[in-house]
């Protein structure tokens, strides 16, 4: 028999890859089913307008047309779109709009007909007459007091004003040298996945089932936010998220399209499909950041930071999606990034304006406030003349001081935040780029080094901290179960749409019981399968779902063991799994293979007093606490002065994550962030214009960056493992995101020193760097 | 209207709307569902698939344009039941974690190794730009591309 490797820790290539790279996953719109129709749906080209009339005779009598339905047919049949976070004011947000629409992009119609070439012919129809009004798009603007009011029931666009006061701030402003002012924009992005949204919904009368295909990252709660909409029972929907084609928060969430699709295929007795086109999705999935932050920073002339004051203007968009009105609350929280800066304040007030909500987006607060962090250092540094990396290491937590409370209320698990800064610097060979950009300098050339030293936080839990209207928690899920052959199944309540914990997950059962990765098959995203679950989002899989699996194959471990002690006649402390057998610890040639234990299991000839037949167990786990990844990224420009092209000469990512499963993967996760925080630092923007029509609707507008747009990245981990869980692991599917925006941000602004100028707003485009280097030589 | 042209080896005749678009021809009729759609633009290159040898947006092509042409799709890939150098060098080198675009990025890697055994990163950069990957930051698909590079190289010289 070969030598089954351990798997934990090695470069374990995934998975999930064969069916991937061979065009034979299934992803929503490789659903195909009997008799199924396609569904589109008229979308209101207006920011904000009053529907006088919706003209559908047309396009009820077209070719191969099956239903056409209006808001004013869904009234009362439908719930609202659900927000289960906290806010004053939520409005109703129905599924197809009535009487007015307040975003460009809000559902009005929806067509049902034999293929989507006749739902588009249908759609062509319909004829709405619209009294157009007008529309509030700068949130600053919103609570001004002649703008248009988006919910008149409100009378108001406020929808949430929070405040975290702190006198110790005014004393913090008394003592500083120099108390310094500026504002932040964290501009409106679209998480843009390559796979836009898609929904499949069949009906079985008989039973009275739906089944639901969905691209989503939250299949339960999905599942249980649908109950509550259709008035269906939660025993009589299945949700599955088949493969999902990338999700980065867009698709943590309930969109109008999910019910929509479910009464279609209810209503008229047949599969019906959906699928976003790439307009809708930039139009009408959730967006993400869009804060706007005006802060005050209380600093001494020797970098030590002593308070800040914060004010945040938050676009909510029109209406409130699942989590909206939650998402700001991270980036005031986590606003004193990695420094013990003894006093924070903050308010915060959300507009509601006429464009598509936000929601989570890949880091959700977390960038916004590691942003807010990253700059204030550089500002404090630039003001008193020091170096930033002197700046940071001032204020760093000591990592003796952890488990470290901070400013805004939380308790950091671990950290070395100086490790991980030394390690950055001496890969970017910082000294000796200091020196060459001294030197470049005086030949005209713009040379600029960033630096960003983030903490972020993952694996919310417990579940006191999620909003008290999700139904489920911060916990996560777990079966583990031997089949009769000794194959495992691992049940995952997360429901992975890249991450990869098919591969993970074999990693750490199959080292657990001394198997091969192959004899390990991990199931999620189907909520007939699978016990119920939170999902994926907020780095939270590997960090939530892990304990919850290890603990499970510790109970099924404790099991197997006894049933092994009596057979073998040794106590259960001195076994262990190895090579497919329980074996003694202390002498691995006397052992049982794995098969006999779960032959005496299954087969149960003699039964063990105590012990049940079968071998599965289950687990909800419930986090302690939450994690705290960080570490530093440093970012090497040189900026063109004759264009304002930013050019990397080097990109260094070292990140701790805590312990490391899977070394490979990490270093994807990473990339994969760093490629969106690098894209808010210089390329990307949803844009609205002045009256709310929007600009990016396309791929060739909505800049999402091309291979050749990024840098190569060097990348490097400390370890410095988590003690709230017994993985030791923190999370990484955001840090990238949250760590490069501010390097990138830094590195250009210190390029353009020479020119005085203190800041610019994301993101940094040529155009802009341009006008800035133009207005300075000016000035 | 007829159309006859050759998909993954195997000849066939159909009869479609002549607005057909050749990846909802490859997707819906022929069954194939490994090329995806992802812009409807020819702006991501999800839908990129090989027609007489070089890489095309299936998007943006009516079927009825394929006309006795020669197509092969990401399932028309492997043979004898074993990887093409690059569908292993996207495993090899997680060159992919959603794999939504990753069909597309492997006919057009394989479309540029056909004109450029041995690519720089640079060129490979250049070459992939019009496909987008919003998973890996492109650094693990560029090394997939070396991989395969080297691979075909290797196999070439045996």
């Amino acid at each position: 028999m070969p030598v089954i490797p351990k798997f934990v820790g090695e470069r374990v290539k995934r998975r999930e890859d064969p069916r991937l790279v061979s065009g034979t996953g299934t992803y929503v719109d490789d659903v195909k089913l009997v008799g199924m129709v396609s569904a589109m749906i008229l979308r209101s080209p207006y920011p904000h307008a009053r529907i006088n009339s919706i003209d559908v005779s047309k396009a009820r009598t077209a070719d191969g047309v099956v239903a056409v339905l209006t808001g004013e047919d869904l009234r009362g049949k439908i719930g609202s779109v659900p927000c289960v976070a906290p806010a004053e004011r939520v409005p109703f947000h129905p599924v197809l709009a009535h009487g007015k629409v307040r975003f460009v992009g809000e559902p009005v119609a929806v067509v049902v007909a034999s293929n989507p070439y006749k739902a588009q012919d249908a759609l062509d129809l319909l004829e709405v007459d619209y009294d157009p009004l007008d529309a509030v798009v700068d949130p600053e603007k919103a609570f001004d007091k002649d703008a248009p009011i988006i919910h008149e029931e409100f009378g108001t666009n406020l929808c949430t004003r929070s405040e975290v006061p702190n006198p110790q701030v005014d004393e913090a402003m008394r003592k500083a040298d120099k108390v310094i002012k500026f504002r932040l924009v964290n501009q409106r992005l679209a998480p843009a996945p390559m796979e836009p949204r898609g929904v499949v919904a069949q009906w079985h009368p008989g039973l009275k089932q739906l089944t639901l295909w969905s691209s989503t990252q939250i299949p339960h709660l999905l599942r249980s936010q649908l109950a509550e909409m259709l008035k269906l029972g939660e025993n009589h929907i299945r949700v599955i998220a088949p493969e999902v084609g990338g999700g980065f928060g867009c698709k943590l969430n309930v969109y109008p399209e999910e019910a929509l699709v479910a009464y279609l295929a209810m209503t008229l007795n047949r599969p019906v499909k959906w699928i976003e086109r790439r307009r809708e999705n930039l139009s009408a999935t959730t967006h993400g950041r869009d804060q706007i932050t005006y802060l005050e920073v209380a600093a001494r002339k020797d970098g030590e930071v002593l308070g800040i004051k914060a004010s945040f203007v938050c676009d909510m968009g029109a209406y409130l999606h699942l989590l909206t009105p939650a998402i700001p609350g991270f980036s005031g929280l986590m606003m004193t990034g990695c420094y013990k800066i003894p006093a924070l304040a903050f308010e915060q007030k959300f507009a509601f304006t006429n464009k598509m909500s936000t929601d989570a987006y890949r880091g959700a607060g977390r960038p916004e406030a590691a942003y807010i962090a990253e700059r204030v250092m550089d500002m404090v540094a630039s003001e008193f003349g020091l170096d930033p990396a002197d700046v940071r290491r001032k204020n760093f937590i000591p990592k003796e001081a952890f488990p470290a409370p901070t400013a805004g209320g939380l308790v950091y698990d671990s950290g070395d935040y100086n490790l991980a800064l030394d390690k950055a610097l001496e890969m970017a060979e910082y000294k000796k780029m200091r020196a060459e950009q001294e030197a470049a300098r005086k030949q005209g050339r713009l040379i600029g080094i960033g630096i960003s030293s983030y903490v972020e936080i993952c694996g919310i839990g417990p579940s006191a901290l999620l909003p008290p209207k999700l139904k489920g928690g911060g916990w996560e899920s777990a079966t583990v179960r031997i089949e009769p052959d000794s194959k495992v199944t691992v049940l995952t309540g997360i429901s992975p749409h890249g991450q990869g914990q098919e591969t993970t997950f074999a990693q750490l059962v199959a080292d657990s019981f001394g198997i091969d990765i192959d004899d390990v098959v991990v199931i999620h995203g189907d909520t007939a399968q699978v016990q119920y679950g939170i999902g994926t989002f907020g780095s939270r899989g590997t960090t939530v779902g892990g304990p919850a699996l290890m603990l499970t194959v510790q109970k099924l471990q404790d099991k197997m063991k006894k049933i092994a002690s009596t057979m073998m006649e040794v106590p259960p402390d001195q076994l262990i799994f190895t090579q497919r057998t329980i074996a003694m610890a202390s002498d691995p040639a006397r052992s049982i293979p794995l098969q006999q234990v779960v032959d005496a299991a299954y087969g149960y000839k003699m039964p063990i007093p105590g012990v049940e037949p079968g071998l599965e167990e289950k687990t909800f786990y419930e986090p302690s606490a939450c994690t705290f990844p960080f570490g530093t990224h440093v970012a090497v420009v040189e900026v063109d002065p004759e264009t304002g092209v930013v050019k990397f000469l080097k990109y260094v990512a070292v990140d701790d994550c805590g312990k490391i499963i899977s070394p490979l993967l990490v270093d994807g996760q990473v990339h994969g962030g760093i490629a969106q925080g690098i894209a808010q630092a210089l390329y990307e923007e949803v844009v609205y214009d002045e009256n709310g029509q929007l600009v990016t609707a396309s791929l060739m507008d909505y800049a999402v960056p091309k291979a050749d747009m990024l840098p190569h990245f060097d990348c490097a981990n400390t370890v410095t493992p988590s003690p709230v869980n017994i993985l030791g692991v923190k999370g990484v599917g955001e840090a990238g995101t949250i760590g490069s925006t501010p390097c990138v941000v830094n590195a250009v602004l210190d390029a353009l020193k020479p020119f005085g100028i203190r800041h610019l707003d994301m993101p940094l485009k040529p155009e802009k760097i341009w006008n800035a280097i133009r207005n300075a030589k000016k000035a | 209207m007829r159309v006859s042209l050759t998909v993954n080896g195997q000849r066939r005749e159909d009869d479609i709307e002549p607005r057909t678009l050749l990846v909802h021809y490859l997707r819906e009729v022929v069954g194939l569902t490994g090329t995806h759609v992802g812009c409807e633009t020819s702006l991501c290159g999800a839908c990129t698939v090989l027609m007489n040898g070089r890489a095309v947006k299936s998007c943006t092509i009516l079927a009825v344009q394929a006309e006795g042409a020669e197509i092969t799709t990401v399932e028309g890939l492997s043979s004898d039941g074993k990887f093409h150098p690059v569908q292993e060098g996207f495993w090899e080198e997680h060159g992919l974690q959603c794999g939504y675009c990753t069909p597309g990025m492997i006919m057009m890697a394989t479309d540029l190794l056909s004109r450029n055994p041995d690519p720089s990163e640079a060129e490979i950069r250049a070459a992939l730009e019009g496909n987008l990957c919003r998973c890996t930051g492109y650094q693990h698909i560029v090394n997939a591309v070396r991989y395969a590079a080297n691979r075909m190289r290797a196999s070439k010289g045996a």
